[in-house]
């Protein structure tokens, strides 16, 4: 932030960064000093970006042709599908943009776990960021539940309920959301109105997820604190905007492969029936970005007990700065977490994997192993391994290691 | 900081009387926003439903729709109410008896929502011959109680009366 001095060029530009400093952030914007050892990991903030605009811009024009009611919101999907130009392309980009934002937000969380980015000085950060994630599965459920089909009427149907399990005024809280005694058309509507809304809730804490990111700066792969800028950082333009560019190319090609040759694989055929409130489909899962939560819910033999846990296993994360006390950040010089990490992430999968599979068995007998493992780490494992691992010596900068050879 | 022998004076009444106003003023304006959110005039106004029950045969249901939710209308066979009768209470999760949850032991009249979560569970299905839920896998027996699984309580039995021998007025 030493650019504060910053004076355009332009006899305009001056006149207009007095009044406005517009161009002052835009400069800050370009020079912030970025570690120059951030590896592919670090790409997936701008790629996010690049996921959100995206939901917007689709959203927006499916917006104008799609209508949210109970007897039409079906029919007009499938108009955007055969009659609006490119209607289809449009759809199945929305459609598919949600599992892609999905995916890079997994990455990136996963890159905070291993690199201990959540640590002290950016639990803010952190924490914004999990309440975009809680945000984004709220904007994914009810964006399901706009097409009217089978699963998305079935999945809201699951997923309002959950609240009923709340003692006493469980119930009323349900009617409440639902605006009548089942989910029905008025359910649908302000769904409708929600789903438009909270992308740009979104928005904004990511400028405040962004903005808490530029006082601190970046983490790094080595997780030390770096003087800045020093020899240790670069600027932001061009070093970053052209690796960012270039991850998000990669991006964009996975994203189209989806897109183009196999826009359904990651929804369900059952969405493609009308809603009917007098079946239920044989076999009701939710996208394979809540799976694992799904498990952890289904685990539970009891209703109360399973939405609690469930709640908790999201909850949980927001506390994750102060579960896991270890001075070192990144994973590199921490060789037990290191180990305990990636189970974590097999853990996870595994969940993932439970949940799509019908809750009888063996299967809810690994979902409740992982379950309880899931718990595990972040209120034993973590507490515990942050006062007994022996950590590796950490450099004195990010150039000393690679200098000294 | 204030000092302990500090009296209250006018202004601190002041201030206290307009912080209620205030809040109180706040609320009432919130509330419209938040009420709107529940069922309508047009949606209380669909209370209730009659159904002809007289093409229903023995061992057979049907299924009609009462405030957007299935209601499940099933002529039980006498050994399916000999069955759900002889079950003793403390072998339940929800102890009810069967004579409780009917006007006449062959017409069982309830709610098909599944107590868990809101699915519609499957008949005839399951290890009591009852229902059966295929999301979150509960079951229940002739008498639509829960025997197994997540769900908490028995399938709800809506009001309905008996209009006469061949019609039932659902709500």
């Amino acid at each position: 932030m030493s650019e504060h001095t910053y004076v355009p060029e332009s006899k305009f530009g001056k006149w207009f960064n007095d009044r406005l400093p517009l161009l002052t952030l835009s400069k800050h914007l370009q020079d912030y000093p970025t570690p120059k050892n951030l590896n592919y990991w670090w790409t997936f903030g701008g790629i996010l970006t690049f996921c959100l605009v995206t939901q917007i811009i689709t959203g927006l024009v499916l917006a104008m042709h799609y209508v949210a009611h109970a007897d039409l919101a079906f029919d007009s999907i499938e108009h955007i599908m055969r009659d609006v130009n490119y209607g289809w392309l449009l759809r199945y980009i929305h459609a598919n943009g949600a599992s892609m934002f999905f995916l890079a937000v997994y990455i990136h969380i996963f890159r905070s776990l291993f690199y201990g980015s959540y640590k002290s000085p950016r639990e803010i950060i952190w924490i914004l960021g999990m309440l975009i994630y809680i945000l984004m599965m709220a904007t994914a459920f009810m964006g399901y539940v706009l097409p009217w089909g089978q699963m998305s009427f079935w999945g809201a149907t699951v997923i309002t309920n959950l609240f009923s399990a709340i003692p006493f005024v469980g119930e009323s809280i349900t009617t409440w959301l639902w605006g009548g005694y089942s989910v029905d058309n008025p359910t649908l509507t302000r769904f409708f109105s929600l789903h438009y809304l909270f992308p740009f809730i979104i928005l904004g804490l990511v400028v405040l997820h962004i903005w808490a990111l530029h006082v601190p700066g970046n983490n790094n792969p080595v997780g030390i604190d770096i003087k800045k800028p020093s020899k240790d950082t670069v600027p932001f333009h061009p070093y970053i905007t052209i690796k960012d560019l270039f991850a998000l190319l990669i991006f964009i090609i996975v994203f189209s492969a989806f897109v183009f040759f196999s826009p359904n694989t990651l929804g369900h055929p059952d969405n493609y029936i009308q809603a009917n409130p007098l079946v239920t489909p044989k076999h009701i899962v939710p996208e394979w970005y809540l799976l694992p939560f799904y498990a952890i819910l289904r685990s539970v033999p009891d209703k109360l007990g399973g939405v609690i846990l469930l709640f908790a296993s999201i909850f949980i994360l927001l506390a994750l700065p102060w579960l896991d006390k270890s001075k070192v950040r990144s994973a590199i010089f921490r060789p037990i977490y290191k180990q305990f990490f990636w189970i974590l992430v097999i853990d996870v999968l595994v969940l993932g994997y439970m949940g799509a599979m019908p809750a009888e068995g063996l299967y809810l007998l690994i979902a409740r192993i992982g379950t309880a493992y899931y718990f595990l780490h972040f209120l034993v494992i973590l507490p515990v391994l942050s006062s007994y691992e022996k950590t590796e010596p950490l450099p004195a900068s990010i150039s000393e290691p690679v200098l000294k050879g | 900081m204030d000092k302990p022998d500090k009296k209250t004076n006018r202004r601190d009444f002041l201030f206290t009387a307009s912080y209620t106003v205030g809040a109180v003023g706040l609320g009432a304006t919130i509330w419209p926003f938040i009420a709107q959110m529940n069922p309508d005039r047009s949606v209380k106004a669909l209370a209730t439903t009659e159904v002809d029950i007289s093409q229903i045969e023995p061992g057979k249901s049907i299924t009609v729709l009462w405030r957007g939710k299935p209601v499940f209308i099933k002529r039980r066979t006498q050994s399916e109410i000999s069955e759900a009768e002889s079950v003793s209470l403390n072998e339940l999760i929800h102890p009810e008896k069967d004579q409780d949850r009917v006007k006449k032991s062959e017409w069982l009249v309830m709610l098909g929502v599944c107590t868990h979560l809101g699915c519609v569970p499957l008949a005839d299905k399951g290890e009591y011959n009852g229902w059966f839920c295929p999301c979150h896998g509960s079951h229940y027996d002739t008498s639509g109680r829960i025997r197994k699984g997540p769900a908490p309580t028995n399938m709800e039995i809506p009001k309905y009366e008996f209009v006469d021998s061949n019609t039932i007025k659902i709500g």
